[in-house]
């Protein structure tokens, strides 16, 4: 098992490595003298030299390769043009947001997709199947933003049921910081208002994300379901008298699940990605919003640290998925 | 004494997209207690259908059209669905699947597996919580050990891919006793192992059903086999049972012109190899009547009509009119 995990580690490196080498050269090489982009336009010469020797610009490319890997192992991600303040605060202030977006859409395509999966393929051609086949094409065919948007107008503007945007009302006063999680540190300090409030202001957002895997994983679920029933040992297990409920929902379930897994996995790329959207959208404070705002303003440095971590975030996706899947297959973790 | 199980003129078809195929018409056997019944066919002919018949577990759009199963006297056709898991599946009838290696969740630990048969079905014990799942654990155990499992006291914590074939048909074995069934159904469940491993398995069956009480429906196409182990035979030629009666009897004085012909063709008696001239016919057009009269070298006779069951000079039932 160990062995099985460091493995997965290990083939992580290079490919991190890599992500690092790009975007070094995307620092160093894109801008002809990046110093003098980073001072802006009405610096003078004295001024970009400065900056030129402050970031070591002036030394050779490899010694400046090994100073921006010191940097990025003690977490000097630089400092955002915009904010003025280290982009890896920055990072840390919004990633909980970004987080807490994620997993909760996460919770809602995995807990719904999942059973809307199983009962497609039990209900083979049946009710069940038609619903899942109009959600898959809407799942893809329905773009976020107008989703979203059509949810705002209903939900918020014309029946005030969930807030429009935002994380927090500006009426609630913020939870005392813990965690950096606003709903856990709202659970954490039983501030119920809080939690209450932080949760209508997540609903709508999470649904947005959640519509487009939802269908996929479901979709997933639906062809495991349908390929694991083909099995001899699931008739095996009827002549033996297997509980049905048990039958499908654990025995057949565990075996089917493992295109889903990877599927899931998939989904939390997507779900990064597409939370930039929807965190515009939204107006939330996580990492998405932080980055179209880069955009918008060319903070390069915030660009850049930014794609660092979502290479990252997908890394340890990776190495998770595979040990999900090393956990649902006990044959994979022989093999290895 | 009623016998154990006793099927009549069962008649099952399945609503295919060609038609309807007839894959069981006029099945008829019967297994005494403590009896090993060997049911014998060629590939085709409706073994598998039969015993999924038996076990309430037909394919999508079979059904069972006519015809009684009859289990210590009571038609399992009537059964519902819940009540067969409540009260026939494991506890009553145990089942041992032809592929050993298909049969077992890979993903789930043998002990696992095995529980749960027991979960439901297992006699009550008198016993509950963790004292029963030791119990349980326990019996399982020994039921290994007596199937000759290697390091039966940790083979429960291990996966179906960490065991051979024959390991696993051990395993098998002990999960359809588990539950102390009176019946256990088998579907050649040695086909799929090579010839050594075949024989121990045989030999161990004979000795469980003295050892445990039971009666086993063992389901083959291969004579030799039924020799070996069966004390009772019941021929099958597409979906109609030709002839029955004691292993020896049948053997020895084979009465029905498909038995005759069969017979004629095994490699272990035949002195040059030659097939039955013709092919079996499909279920979906099957000649009426007797479904051998298209291959068979007596059919000036109104084989077409419905046939009666005869007997033979050495007392087997034979399904042809030539002993009507
Ligand atoms: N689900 C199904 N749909 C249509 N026809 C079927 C189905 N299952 C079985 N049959 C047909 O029923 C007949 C009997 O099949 P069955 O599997 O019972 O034979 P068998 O004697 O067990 O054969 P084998 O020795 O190859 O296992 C065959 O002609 C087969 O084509
Ligand atoms: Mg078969």
């Amino acid at each position: 098992m160990l062995r099985f995990v460091l493995r997965r580690c290990g083939l992580a490196v290079p490919s991190l490595f890599g992500l690092l080498v790009v975007t070094f050269l995307m620092i160093r090489l894109v801008p002809s003298d990046p110093a003098a982009a980073m001072a802006g336009d009405a610096a003078t010469p004295e001024q970009i030299a400065l900056l030129r020797h402050k970031y070591g610009l002036d030394q050779p490319v490899w010694d400046q390769f090994v100073v921006y890997l010191g940097r990025i192992v003690r977490l000097d991600l630089g400092e955002s043009a915009f904010t003025h303040r280290p982009v890896a605060t920055d990072i840390a202030q919004r990633l909980p947001a970004t987080l807490e977006l994620i997993f909760a859409s996460m919770f809602l395509s995995v807990g719904l997709g999942v059973p809307i999966g199983v009962l497609a393929a039990l209900r083979h051609n049946e009710m069940p199947d038609f619903v899942l086949r109009v959600l898959s094409v809407l799942g893809v065919a329905v773009a976020t933003f107008w989703f979203a948007i059509m949810l705002q107008l209903l939900f918020s503007m014309q029946l005030h049921w969930l807030p429009l945007r935002g994380q927090l009302a500006d009426s609630v006063p913020r939870p005392v910081n813990i965690t950096g999680f606003l709903l856990l540190d709202s659970l954490l300090g039983r501030r119920w208002d809080a939690f209450g409030d932080a949760l209508a202001h997540l609903v709508l957002p999470a649904v947005t994300l959640a519509f487009g895997g939802l269908s996929g994983i479901a979709r997933f679920t639906r062809a495991g379901v349908l390929d694991t029933l083909q099995n001899d040992f699931v008739f095996y297990e009827r002549a033996m008298g297997f509980r049905r409920s048990r039958l499908i929902w654990r025995y057949v379930l565990r075996n089917s699940v493992t295109a889903t897994v990877t599927q899931i996995g998939l989904l939390f790329g997507g779900l990064i990605a597409g939370g930039v959207v929807v965190e515009a959208i939204f107006d939330w404070p996580g990492i998405g919003s932080y980055t179209v705002q880069a955009i918008l303003t060319g903070d390069r440095q915030v660009m850049l640290s930014v794609t660092l971590l979502v290479g990252v975030i997908y890394a340890v996706v990776n190495i998770l998925t595979d040990l999900v899947h090393g956990l649902l297959d006990p044959r994979l973790l022989d093999r290895t | 004494m009623i016998p154990l199980l006793h099927v009549s003129d069962l008649h099952v078809s399945i609503r295919t997209d060609a038609g309807i195929a007839s894959v069981l018409d006029g099945i008829d056997l019967t297994l005494e207690r403590g009896r090993i019944l060997g049911v014998v066919g060629e590939s085709g002919c409706g073994k598998s259908t039969l015993i999924r018949t038996i076990m309430g577990i037909l394919p999508k759009g079979a059904r069972a059209d006519a015809g009684e199963i009859l289990f210590e006297g009571e038609n399992l056709l009537a059964f519902s669905e819940a009540e067969l898991n409540s009260r026939v599946r494991s506890s009553r009838i145990g089942f041992i699947p032809q592929d050993p290696l298909m049969s077992l969740n890979p993903v789930f630990k043998v002990g696992t597996q095995m529980l749960e048969i027991m979960r439901d079905h297992a006699p009550p014990d008198g016993l509950r919580g963790a004292a029963r799942q030791r119990a349980r654990v326990q019996r399982l155990v020994g039921l290994l050990r007596r199937m000759q499992v290697p390091d039966p006291e940790t083979a429960l914590e291990r996966y179906p891919h960490q065991f051979s074939g024959g390991q696993r048909q051990r395993l098998l074995i002990a999960a359809a006793l588990a539950c102390a069934p009176g019946l256990v159904i088998a579907d050649e469940p040695t086909t799929a192992l090579d010839v050594t491993t075949q024989h121990e398995i045989l030999l161990l069956l004979r000795e469980l059903v003295g050892e445990f009480g039971i009666s086993l429906l063992f389901v083959t196409h291969d004579f030799g086999v039924v020799a070996e182990l069966c004390d009772d035979l019941c021929v099958i030629y597409a979906g109609q049972t030709v002839e029955a009666g004691p292993v020896h009897a049948v053997l020895s004085a084979p009465a029905h012109p498909y038995t005759v012909a069969l017979l004629a063709c095994h490699p272990d008696r035949a002195d040059s190899f030659q097939g039955i001239p013709g092919s079996v016919p499909s279920p979906l057009a099957p000649p009426p009547g007797c479904r051998f009269t298209p291959r068979c070298l007596h059919t000036t006779l109104p084989c077409s009509a419905a046939v009666p069951t005869g007997r033979s000079a050495v007392g087997t039932a034979v399904k042809c009119v030539l002993y009507a």
